[in-house]
């Protein structure tokens, strides 16, 4: 185990100070850290939860704290399973409006409709549809699409709607099916994916 | 000059933290009510406006705090922007300045004579008269202004009178507290100070100005207590908003040093205060904690109609400033803030 001294120092170098020991370390030990505040404890244990570490912090006294660190097994297993992932690329569907195409919406709308239909009659179903701005319409209450978007998420097809979206919208108590997603979600997902696919 | 003793780590990050602060404020006595007094430490704002005739309104306001940067006349620029910052975020007018000054007798007086100019300077920028001062000896360094502006109290921006539907409009980069202190530990890039610096000695007066076309109907400058901080006053328990946090502006860098957990006690004293108010949607470890990072001379946030938000976003930025939309007030609900 190494301890490090951190008392009367500053954020962020109690942080730093952990951070460097644990390099130490080369891959599996215990760093105790002791600093002066409480906030330190918060900000170290940011840390630990964020890389994965095992962390147990305890109060010695008013200006006295223990901060300890256990890097070891679970935290490459975590390192592992990222690359797995990163590998799984189908084909993803993304709607973005209610609409398909430009000009008429009346006709727009139709045409979207029987989009997500001839979508479930697909031999290889997309492994996730995403539905953003106007799209977002789409998985919530008074959707024409419903039925075929039900039928699609029941058939593995991951449903993700934009939450911003149905916030934007006023629809965030109204989404019928699937899950809420974000940005980061979804610039994830489309860069992952093998083929994107957009009406 | 002693390094060691001049920098310790100053900026907003030395601000007390907002939920320490307003225990003490509300057992505050409060003395006789006076019409003329329009903005006040009731409505939570940070400069005191008073109506002297129909007119014309004073605003009063300071800032003073220890140094962030190790070049005393960059120090003395930011301490000055900061302090101007507040006149500017009530859309009014500087016309005369104070010193405020705390040193040490020991030290070498011409590291003072260089923050002094450095502030001079920024107040002959903002068209106001630095008229004098008062100065202390201290153990530590702290410089700031005290700042008189006027402005037609027809036209003042209030920080808590934003409206449902308005879009919100942010007109610096965050992330100068996380860069500032990332340099401390020696791990930031010259070319992040750079940017932190060049972002905090910035005037807000050329924001203000621009806004003056435009009927905002809310303003704030985003300092100590970061941008979710500064929103939860906006707010005042009357209303939520919704920020998308891809489109705030930050500084690049700082996400990388947030990433490498080079973080503030004050941000983490902010995330304390606020996070209670937050909904976040799944957001990266990094973006979270840009929002919480206490600014040391931050932009203005604006609350403007949604139909011309566009028009004054585009407007700030043809004029050089980094803004955005970043999201919407929306009807009060069960968080105060989602941020996606």
């Amino acid at each position: 185990m190494i301890k490090i001294d951190a008392v009367g120092d500053v954020c962020p170098i109690p942080v730093v100070k952990t951070k460097n020991a644990i390099k130490e370390l080369k891959g599996s030990g215990t760093v105790e850290t002791l600093v002066d505040n409480e906030i330190a404890v918060q900000n170290l244990t940011k840390m630990a939860n964020q890389k994965g570490y095992k962390v147990k912090s305890k109060k010695i006294s008013d200006e006295l704290y223990s901060v300890i660190m256990t890097v070891g097994e679970e935290q490459t297993e975590k390192e592992e399973q990222a690359p797995a992932a990163a590998e799984s690329g189908g084909s993803i569907a993304v709607i973005s409006s209610g609409f398909m195409g430009s000009g008429d919406d009346t006709l727009g709308a139709m045409l979207m409709k029987s989009f997500i239909f001839a979508l479930t009659q697909q031999e290889s179903l997309p492994e996730a549809v995403l539905f953003y701005n106007g799209g977002a319409k789409l998985t919530c209450e008074g959707s024409a699409s419903l039925e075929d978007i039900s039928y699609l998420a029941e058939h593995g097809v991951e449903i993700l709607t934009c939450g911003t979206c149905l916030k934007h919208y006023g629809l965030s108590e109204k989404l019928k099916i699937g899950g809420v997603t974000n940005m980061y979600e979804i610039v994830e997902r489309m860069s992952r994916a093998a083929r994107i696919i957009k009406p | 000059m002693s390094d060691i003793v001049f920098c310790k780590g100053g900026g907003c990050t030395a601000k007390l933290g907002a939920g320490v602060l307003s225990k003490v404020l509300e057992k505050l006595p409060r003395g006789e009510y006076d019409a003329n007094l329009m903005v006040g430490y009731d409505s939570r704002d940070d400069a005191a406006v008073y109506k002297i005739t129909e007119d014309i309104a004073v605003v009063q306001t300071l800032d003073f705090f220890p140094p962030m940067v190790e070049d005393p006349y960059t120090f003395g620029k930011i301490a000055a922007a900061n302090a101007l910052s507040d006149i500017y975020a009530m859309g009014a007018d500087v016309i005369t300045a104070l010193n405020i000054v705390c040193f040490p007798e020991k030290m070498d007086m011409n590291i003072l004579g260089r923050i002094m100019q450095g502030g001079a300077e920024k107040v002959i920028e903002a068209g106001g008269i630095l008229a004098g001062g008062h100065s202390i000896n201290d153990s530590d360094v702290k410089y700031g202004l005290s700042v008189n502006g006027i402005v037609s109290p027809k036209r003042i921006l209030a920080n808590n009178t934003a409206k449902q539907g308005d879009v919100l409009i942010l007109t610096k980069k965050l992330g100068v507290g996380i860069v500032c202190t990332a340099s401390r530990a020696g791990e930031a890039s010259q070319d992040a100070m750079d940017e932190a610096v060049a972002s905090m000695t910035a005037l807000n007066k050329y924001a203000s100005e621009i806004c003056r076309k435009y009927n905002v109907n809310a303003c704030t400058d985003v300092t100590g207590f970061g941008l979710m901080g500064h929103l939860h006053e906006m707010l005042s328990g009357r209303l939520s908003a919704h920020i998308i946090s891809g489109s705030v502006p930050v500084i690049r860098r700082a996400l990388d040093y947030a990433d490498e957990f080079l973080l503030t006690a004050a941000a983490q004293r902010n995330r304390n205060f606020t996070e209670q108010y937050i909904e976040f949607n799944n957001i990266p470890f990094a973006v979270e904690e840009i929002l919480f990072d206490p600014q040391t001379s931050g932009g203005l946030l604006i609350s403007i109609g949604a139909d011309e938000g566009e028009g004054l976003a585009e407007e700030l930025r043809s004029a050089g400033m980094p803004a955005s939309i970043i999201g919407e007030i929306t009807a009060k609900d069960k968080n105060e803030i989602y941020v996606s």
